[in-house]
């Protein structure tokens, strides 16, 4: 069967069990898009900025597990995919990108709308493709789909030249993808496993790390049973959040930075930590030299490269989180550990987290808390980057993962908005709720268009503070008050825009507001907006000074008697 | 000065545009130091063989050979430091020469079981083979001479008998190359 390079597109991405799909077209993608009203079967969103069509399938990603796909043109429609591609690289996320490229004769000599795609998305890409041939595309689509979603996942990106789309070749796909230098390893190895379960045996003070590696393969089953049946107090990382019910009782939080004070010094004491689908990042384990410094680690992860990267590793074991988990939870012992949990708990109860400490005031921690109980567990909550992911990291309570989606090794502002709108086209039975920071939304906020164009159950809890929160934090702590840049003179009105694009919109300024306004956002018919005006002065605690140890961790204001919000 | 600690890694590589832009990009954005790459066909279809010189302990060839694993283009790793290794390199050395300096410089030659390669009036092309010390000494010997340009092609290297080079990782039970689990443990 003879087809064209942009039908073969569109062919391979049916059989790739593609729904949906995010981006703008321009010249050079154009026929893939002409192409399209061929197949109805694919649903093309019209998204405002190509960094926003990549966040989106970055959302619908980690909402669903599927693979997420973004299309743009040539030269700025693929620069703009820069952003996103990096975000998903970090946090394991698979995409498949898909971009116009100028004609096959015109690459090189600076084209208009010519940019080195594969070259700029070279580092950022788990690989990338410049397809020169339209018989080519069947192959280069089955694998791009393969090696994003299969083993460490990770965006991929596939560029095309205008004259490849319009070309004519036979169609033949290919049922099973073979690369000879791709082949990650899913079985954790025997014997590795039989030593760690030794060491949880021999352990007295073990404690589980979980990443996001276990909600990408599916372990929270696994990883409760071994949890459950060793006795071992699990602490979720930022992105490894959801991975655990939050409800549990071994549930511990998350540990790091801006973590729960009780899980570093939890760690300090550890003899044994056993992290899973985690990279032991610089946000979570401060100054590494003095990391755990009591304990042997047991690292799993199916990506060998992570293994024994940042931190001395005792027992690697290589391999999927569900199968390493299944395999360790058939191999330890039943345990108590009465002591260890006990300890925890007094750690946790001489170091809690800094509750509502000002009713007069409307405190960023008490809008999630509000949300938390109202939602009981069933949103979907994406959130950007800064003061308020961390209070949403810290106090909100998740019960199933994928239920939380943030920008965790990048760090993007503004992931909020797409992310969510990507989510909502994922989880179409749930309400997503988008906690935002008033910076980070005025990023992205161009897509409030799309949203509201499908009337996407996307409520937008915007924890308004005027300024970039976390920022002017450091500065207040770390650079003597001295606040550049980091405080806005003039924000607009979020309702006024909401307003603009007809979506349901309210203000909160005080405490007896915020259960009214959940509930308004909830009862509205599609989108809406909470602009929540929460305490300009209000920081993150604790905070670990960025490469320092537990023993600088500031568990609250500066110059107040630790603990003095206590009593 | 204390001696710099290298390993001498050889990668099969898929045989594709960009592939070496791929392997010296992840050098240089993590910041490792190689010394020396080559490149070249290997004796299979469509693959490549390079040879790359690591500074570095233990540990830094270890998150080499990772992140290599980690391209997709890249098909097999070996670290042959440890093993019986050929090494060699191939150099062009264009030295100055007159009537008068010619015959010494031929003596030099030889002795090295180098080649002259082109003669002219006023210059000769020499070409030798060795492994670095060898390049490095004659260049030094010449150096008195006038050196006006030289080429060397970095460094080459096999493992010594029967086997292909990087065989004996692959013959081991362990079934995955991907997953040098035992390789980790520090």
């Amino acid at each position: 069967m003879q087809l064209t390079g942009a039908q073969m597109v569109c062919e391979s991405l049916l059989r790739e069990g593609v729904e949906v799909m995010f981006g703008i077209p321009g010249g050079a993608i154009l026929p893939l898009y002409q192409t399209l009203p061929e197949y109805p079967a694919l649903r093309h969103v019209l998204v405002r900025h190509e960094q926003n069509a990549g966040h989106a399938a970055d959302g619908y990603a980690r909402a669903s597990g599927r693979v997420g796909v973004a299309v743009a043109t040539s030269g700025p429609g693929a620069t703009n995919l820069v952003t996103p591609l990096a975000n998903a690289m970090m946090d394991s996320v698979p995409i498949v990108a898909i971009t116009g490229q100028v004609p096959r004769a015109a690459i090189g000599r600076d084209a208009f709308q010519e940019a080195d795609t594969t070259g700029i998305t070279l580092p950022i890409t788990k690989h990338n493709y410049l397809v020169m041939r339209a018989a080519d595309l069947p192959k280069v689509l089955a694998e791009a789909f393969h090696i994003s979603r299969t083993g460490r996942p990770g965006p991929v990106l596939i560029d095309i030249p205008r004259d490849v789309l319009v070309e004519k070749a036979e169609f033949h796909y290919p049922e099973k993808v073979e690369l000879r230098g791709f082949k990650p390893n899913m079985d954790g190895h025997a014997r590795m496993i039989k030593r760690a379960a030794q060491l949880i045996r021999e352990s007295k003070r073990p404690l589980l790390l979980a990443g996001h590696g276990v909600t990408i393969s599916n372990a929270s089953g696994e990883l409760r049973e071994l949890a459950e049946k060793a006795q071992i107090p699990v602490i979720t990382t930022l992105l490894g959040i959801g991975s655990f019910n939050t409800d549990h009782v071994l549930s511990s939080g998350m540990p790091g930075m801006h973590g729960q004070a009780h899980n570093n010094w939890a760690i300090d004491r550890a003899d044994l930590i056993i992290g899973v689908g985690m990279r032991f990042d610089d946000r979570v384990t401060g100054k590494i030299s003095a990391f755990a410094p009591n304990a042997q680690v047991i690292h799993v992860d199916i990506d060998p490269a992570e293994v024994g990267k940042n931190v001395r590793v005792t027992v690697p074991i290589v391999g999927d989180a569900k199968r390493v988990l299944h395999a360790l939870a058939k191999e330890v012992e039943q345990s108590t550990r009465t002591d260890w949990l006990k300890e925890i708990d007094e750690l946790r109860d001489r170091h809690p987290m800094r509750p509502d400490h000002d009713p007069g005031k409307l405190l960023p921690q008490h809008v999630i808390r509000e949300l938390s109980e109202a939602m009981g567990g069933q949103a979907v909550v994406v959130t950007g980057v800064g003061q308020h992911q961390m209070f949403a990291a810290q106090h909100y309570r998740f019960t199933e993962p994928r239920s939380w989606i943030t920008s965790g090794g990048l760090g993007t502002m503004g992931f909020e908005v797409p992310a969510a709108m990507g989510a909502a086209f994922a989880r179409p039975d749930k309400t997503i709720w988008s906690i935002a920071g008033d910076g980070g939304f005025q990023m992205t906020m161009s897509e409030l268009a799309t949203i509201a164009e499908h009337r996407l159950p996307v409520k937008f809890a915007i924890l308004d503070n005027n300024s970039l929160g976390l920022v002017r934090q450091l500065q207040d702590l770390f650079y003597d008050g001295v606040q550049t840049a980091s405080l806005y003179s003039g924000n607009p009105d979020f309702t006024k825009i909401a307003e603009a694009y007809g979506i349901w919109t309210t203000r909160v300024t005080e405490q007896g507001q915020v259960r009214d306004a959940i509930a308004g956002a909830m009862a509205a018919d599609g989108p809406a907006i909470i602009d929540f005006k929460v305490d300009p002065g209000e920081n993150v605690y604790p905070h670990v000074p960025a490469g320092e140890t537990v023993y600088e961790m500031l568990e609250g204001p500066v110059g107040q008697d630790a603990p003095a919000w206590l009593s | 000065m204390a001696e710099l600690e290298t390993h001498t890694i050889t990668a099969l590589v898929e045989d594709k545009p960009g592939v070496l832009a791929r392997v010296a990009g992840m050098f240089s954005r993590r910041g490792f130091n190689i010394s020396n790459l080559a490149v070249g066909h290997s004796e299979q279809d469509s693959l490549s063989r390079m040879t790359f010189v690591v500074e570095g302990g233990q540990q830094v060839v270890e998150q080499v050979t990772k992140q290599l694993y980690k391209l997709i283009d890249v098909v097999r790793v070996n670290d042959i430091s440890s093993e019986s290794i050929v090494v060699r390199e191939l150099a062009l050395i264009k030295v100055k020469s007159t009537a008068a300096t010619r015959p010494e410089i031929m003596q030099i030659v030889d002795i090295f079981r180098a080649n002259i390669v082109n003669v002219s009036k006023d210059a000769l092309i020499i070409e030798v083979t060795g492994d670095e010390d060898k390049v490095d000494a004659l260049l030094q010997l010449l150096r008195p001479f006038g050196v006006a340009e030289t080429m060397r092609t970095g460094r080459v290297a096999m493992t010594r008998g029967g086997a292909s080079t990087g065989a004996k990782r692959a013959a081991q039970p362990v079934p995955d190359h991907n997953a040098p689990d035992t390789d980790v443990v520090p």
